[in-house]
């Protein structure tokens, strides 16, 4: 292993960042895959059903106790929902545009895992020069609106590309959400780089690192409610699942899309879930610090407990927003509009207001 | 009369939506707890639990034995006439024909098919059957992995169908009948 150190910074460095590519990638695809899972298990157990239980590949039968446990829990589901995505036909309607037919999907997924490469989800790995995080910009943040804002592409584009009315109508309606809860969103953010005085993410962390009275989800309460609940409006997750509303839209954007296409709708969805959690871990709950505080690890143990406690973090936050999914009835239209603009945006500007006055009393 | 609903208008605190927020999560959370904690979800796995239905359940048709285990169908064929989905087909003994179990009874049928496939579970074969030889039972989920596995002949009827021994419906026939004659019609 240490031969790598003699390597020159540079060869090291692209190496590094491969590794760390690859395990993000990898990582968070099984996350997706998971929190399909997760989603149908907690939705079931939240409406008093079973959920899936029933995929069982061979290998169960070697497990004497585990294996029928695993099964019970759904373990395999998303190997077998995979396997059937994979093998599904992939249809394509003889109306539709076909150009942006087929690209529509990849602009929904790219930009989803693309939000992964600047959030530090770990301290290091023992060695100080090498940050667990694939990207260390300086303007972290701004990348990740700016590549958020790029989902909204997909979305349009299927419904303008499918050429039907019902993933036309989700996507216009996905176009003025996403766009108006994205100025909510970015300026609640705002508030919180006021306090911290940088938009790099590790510093984000950095300046957290102290412990959990040190979270900024305490000092800016309402910076983060702004931001979840737009949060939930950018993943179109209940209740402003608009773009897709099953019982009104059919599937909304992604209507007429089947098997890998429609796979990668939907991969999209849950990894800009992810990306949100993340963000949202991040930016208000001290990324991957313990909650009793504690600077970067000195040791690939150390490194790894510091991964870990970002995923649990994570996960919490994904289970929030299932959760959440079985509360709330859809927002109408014009309520959504109203909810984003004559609320959401003056709260921001409120809370960015009070925070300059705070922090110009308290800079005095 | 109308009743006039009073309908207040929303308090600061209510049109923040978070009281209903919170009474969303405590319901789902009840629920959630519910299923996963203590007791089962409300779903029934199906092939592995049933339902169980009540007595006096009309399922599946078949054929049942008296009291000392002899077949009571004397292949009289009104069951196949009444038959409304013609899923009942007796063969009958024939002139040549082995003889019936019971002592008393004439014949009964070579073979007795009822495709299952067909039966609408309606009991009017029970209904026309003058030796309470069919019956609707309890079954009502017959499955098989072919057309010919779901045409159920004599023996299997037989054997799904037991022994039928206290039933004695020309008793309650006559005793139906006393009823009537014992009627006081209004005379002038």
């Amino acid at each position: 292993m240490d031969a790598i150190y003699y390597l020159h910074p540079t060869t090291q460095f692209v190496l590094f960042s491969l590794v760390k590519i690859v395990l993000a990638f990898g990582i968070t695809l099984t996350f997706v895959a998971y929190a399909v899972l997760a989603e149908r298990k907690i939705s079931a157990w939240i409406q008093d059903r079973v959920g899936p239980n029933r995929a069982a590949p061979f290998i169960v039968n070697y497990l004497p106790f585990i294996g029928p446990a695993l099964v019970r829990l759904g373990i395999f589901q998303p190997m077998a929902d995979g396997l059937k995505f994979l093998l599904k036909e992939d249809f394509t309607p003889a109306y539709v545009r076909k150009v942006y037919f087929w690209l529509a999907p990849a602009l929904t997924a790219v930009p989803a895992f693309m939000t992964m490469a600047v959030i530090p989800f770990g301290s290091t790995m023992g060695n100080p020069n090498n940050p667990m995080v694939i990207a260390d910009l300086n303007v972290g943040v701004l990348y990740t609106f700016g590549i958020v804002s790029l989902g909204v592409y997909g979305i349009v584009l299927a419904g303008y590309a499918s050429n039907s009315k019902y993933p036309f109508l989700g996507g216009i309606r996905s176009s003025a959400q996403m766009i108006s809860y994205e100025i909510a969103m970015g300026m609640s953010v705002i508030a919180v780089f006021m306090v911290i005085g940088d938009l790099n993410l590790s510093k984000v962390v950095a300046y957290q690192g102290g412990g959990i009275h040190h979270w900024m989800v305490f000092k800016q309460p309402l910076a983060f409610f702004i931001f979840l609940v737009a949060a939930f409006a950018e993943t179109n997750r209940l209740p402003f699942d608009l773009p897709e509303s099953e019982s009104e839209l059919v599937g909304g954007y992604h209507t007429e899309y089947s098997s890998m296409k429609f796979a990668l709708f939907f991969m999209g969805e849950y990894a800009n879930m992810i990306a949100a959690s993340a963000m949202m871990v991040t930016l208000f709950f001290g990324g991957w610090t313990f909650p009793w505080g504690g600077g970067a690890a000195a040791s690939l143990w150390g490194g790894l407990a510091h991964i870990a406690c970002f995923i649990a973090k994570m996960l919490v936050l994904m289970v929030v927003f299932i959760w959440v999914r079985w509360m709330f009835p859809r927002f109408r239209y014009d309520q959504l509009m109203d909810l984003g603009w004559r609320r959401f945006i003056p709260l921001a500007f409120a809370n960015i207001l009070i925070t300059a006055l705070v922090l110009a009393a308290l800079n005095h | 009369m109308t009743k006039v609903v009073e309908r207040k208008p929303l308090s600061l605190l209510e049109r923040t939506y978070l009281p209903s927020v919170v009474g969303g999560l405590q319901v789902t959370w009840k629920h959630f707890a519910r299923s996963l904690l203590h007791g089962k979800p409300v779903t029934m796995e199906y092939p592995e639990e049933k339902w169980v239905v009540p007595e006096g359940y009309r399922g599946a048709p078949y054929l049942v034995k008296d009291q000392e285990g002899d077949t009571k169908c004397v292949s009289c064929q009104l069951c196949e006439f009444i038959c409304p989905p013609k899923a009942i087909r007796i063969t009958p003994p024939g002139p040549d024909g082995a003889p019936a179990d019971r002592a008393n009874a004439e014949k009964m049928p070579r073979e007795f098919e009822i495709n299952m496939l067909r039966c609408i579970f309606c009991g009017l074969c029970q209904e026309v059957c003058p030796e309470e030889a069919i019956f609707l039972q309890r079954d009502y989920s017959l499955t098989g992995t072919s057309r010919e596995q779901l045409v159920y002949n004599k023996e299997k009827l037989l054997a799904l169908g037991g022994v039928h021994g206290g039933i004695q419906k020309w008793k309650h026939k006559l005793e139906e009948a006393r009823e009537q004659e014992a009627f006081p019609v209004n005379q002038e």
